[in-house]
């Protein structure tokens, strides 16, 4: 049975920039060993020597003439924008008072 | 006049016998007198859609050139942006949000003529099965107000199963689009992957995800279908290759010597009986028609599930990194100098549901150092022996077939503390995800202990959709003859709806 800790799900959140509460971390905790055990199923079988498949399209590198394109005129951009000064988004505080 | 299929709202619309205008009131009237029980809609464009609606009609007497479906009512799912219209998919940290731009499918739509009603609810970031986890309360079964109607595309599907529009437009990462379709008894398709751009598609999974159509008939999907699809150099995972002639296909409709296989693991145990019992009668009327039915075995399948549930989270790990509360949708937390990674993560806690957090956890658990080659590595070497299992089942059928859902409609709640028996309900879809093809869902009849609607599952090698149509529209037809009618017609009225 696999499990994961209560600390183990507030470091995974803590990298994935969500803050939980206490009770969300316990019940996240006591769901991954079920989800983590049926996941593990892709281990049980010989993958020796099977390429991976990140993508079902055998393409890549789709290239297009670097010339300007129509795109979102400042005020679009900016239309859902949370706070704005001065044609730029305004973010909160992104260095330490240091 | 809103209980006809899109094709003859099409042939009235283009005799004049009715004008768009006429026809989209009609349903925003439908919806006004039923969408407060079924609740399929999350915004409904009165405005937009009538001005939309009386242009088509100003082209048409113009005497324009317009498309088989212009005029045609359509309800869009949340997932796609639409300029200046709400867009949430389904999600409270994008509420408010009005997108400044056009997805592609939205673009088609309105250069077709197709008229937006609004926009439909869905599982948060269509992450579910049953559009419980929207983050504005579920959708309801139009075939039983107590059940849901699947998902995550559940409000597309349940406003085409109650009349309240005619076409619709989901999206299917993990069976999105066809498991819906089977529990509301209406026709649903997934088309192959990189047929229908994504662009402005907001995206879960983007190895998997890919928008398509759903209607009452084979042939009225096959005309959305034809719509929508088409490559767009705004998506460069978009297949620039001829649109596969599925309309036609769709009015031809044959199976005479056709080879049709039956995937062995995909049905039996954890089955439904009078799912399975469905399935077999449609496989006999295929038979009965001139098909060669045939078992083929796809043992690689058994881990598909597992496969899905690691490279769908880790790709929605990456891929909702995007909401941080800077451009553009919430931000909570942003005061008393809280530093940027606060008000981000204090935000998402606000605006995410569990099963997205859940999701997410699982995501950056399979990516992490020291984990990633044991689970996301291993799935995507699934992946790969999955691809191999259809490529070596099409070698003996034209077409793979399965039911699309294990069981019928379960009700509202009864799976939504129970995250592994939800996501057991897309062990039969989700193999045509990884694989990048294409299939459909369509009526196969009512499961005899519960009558509600079973799905008959048809899947084809990638870019060859039209032969979806060609089996789908002969087992409509030969159905549609044997019961009488079409299976929604015995669908229940709905409160304060005439049928």
């Amino acid at each position: 049975m696999s499990s994961l800790s209560r600390d183990d799900v507030a470091k995974l959140a803590g990298l994935a920039r969500i803050e939980m509460t206490e009770a969300e971390l316990v019940e996240l905790s006591s769901q991954f060993g079920m989800i983590l055990d049926a996941v593990a199923r892709v281990q049980e079988v010989d993958l020796t020597g099977v390429k991976a498949t990140s993508h079902p399209q055998p393409i890549e590198n789709i290239t297009r003439p670097d010339v300007v394109m129509p795109s979102l005129s400042p005020e679009d951009a900016l239309s859902g924008a949370p706070a704005q000064d001065e044609q730029r988004f305004r973010v909160p505080q992104i260095l330490g008072e240091e | 006049m809103i209980h006809q299929n899109a094709a003859e709202m099409a042939q009235a619309l283009s005799a004049k016998e009715i004008s768009s205008v006429e026809l989209t009131q009609a349903h925003l009237d439908r919806i006004e007198s039923v969408d407060g029980d079924v609740k399929a809609f999350l915004y409904v464009d009165k405005e937009g859609a009538l001005a939309q609606a009386a242009g088509v009609d100003a082209d048409r007497a113009a005497g324009k050139k317009l498309s088989p479906i212009a005029g045609v009512p359509l309800a869009l799912k949340d997932v796609l942006v639409q300029r200046g219209v709400p867009t949430t998919s389904g999600s409270k940290i994008l509420q408010g949000w009005k997108p400044p731009y056009d997805s592609t499918v939205v673009t088609k739509l309105k250069d077709a003529g197709v008229v937006i009603l609004g926009k439909t609810n869905m599982d948060e970031f269509a992450m579910g099965s049953s559009t419980e986890n929207s983050g504005y309360g579920p959708t309801f079964n139009p075939w039983d107000l107590t059940r849901t109607p699947g998902g995550s595309s559940g409000g597309s599907a349940a406003a085409v199963s109650a009349f309240e529009a005619p076409l619709a437009i989901g999206s299917d990462t993990g069976g999105s689009i066809r498991q819906p379709a089977a529990l509301t008894g209406i026709v649903g398709v997934r088309p192959t992957y990189g047929a229908v751009s994504r662009y402005g598609l907001i995206a879960y999974s983007s190895s998997l995800d890919q928008a398509g159509p759903f209607g009452r008939t084979v042939l009225d999907t096959a005309l959305l279908h034809e719509v929508i699809a088409g490559h767009d150099a705004k998506d460069a995972t978009s297949i620039n290759a001829p649109v596969p002639n599925v309309v036609a296909a769709a009015k031809s409709g044959d199976v005479k010597g056709l080879k049709i296989g039956v995937i062995k693991q995909l049905q039996g145990e954890g089955y439904q009986a009078g799912v399975l019992a469905r399935f077999n009668d449609s496989l006999d009327t295929l038979a009965s028609l001139g098909a060669e039915i045939v078992e083929v075995d796809c043992p690689s399948f058994e881990y598909a599930l597992a496969a899905y549930y690691l490279i769908a989270p880790s790709e929605c790990s990456s891929n909702l990194a995007r909401f941080d509360a800077m451009r553009y949708g919430l931000r909570t937390g942003d005061s008393n100098g809280a530093s940027a990674e606060a008000v981000m993560a204090a935000t998402r806690d606000a605006g995410f549901g569990r099963e997205v957090k859940r999701r997410i956890i699982l995501g950056t658990y399979a990516l992490s150092s020291g984990y990633y080659d044991a689970y996301y590595g291993s799935a995507q070497k699934i992946r790969t022996l999955i691809i191999q299992d259809y490529a070596k089942a099409f070698t003996a059928a034209d077409v793979l077939v399965s039911p699309t859902a294990p069981t019928t409609a379960y009700k509202i709640g009864e799976k939504v503390d129970d995250p592994m028996a939800m996501y057991l309900g897309d062990v039969a879809t989700i193999p045509v995800n990884l694989a990048g093809i294409c299939g459909m869902s369509l009526p196969a009849g009512l499961a005899d202990e519960d009558n509600l609607p079973v799905g008959f599952q048809i899947m084809a090698p990638a870019m060859q959709d039209q032969r979806l149509y060609q089996v789908g529209a002969a087992l409509e037809a030969a159905l549609i003859s044997k019961w009488g009618g079409a299976l929604i017609s015995k669908a229940p009225a709905l409160i304060g709806g005439a049928r």
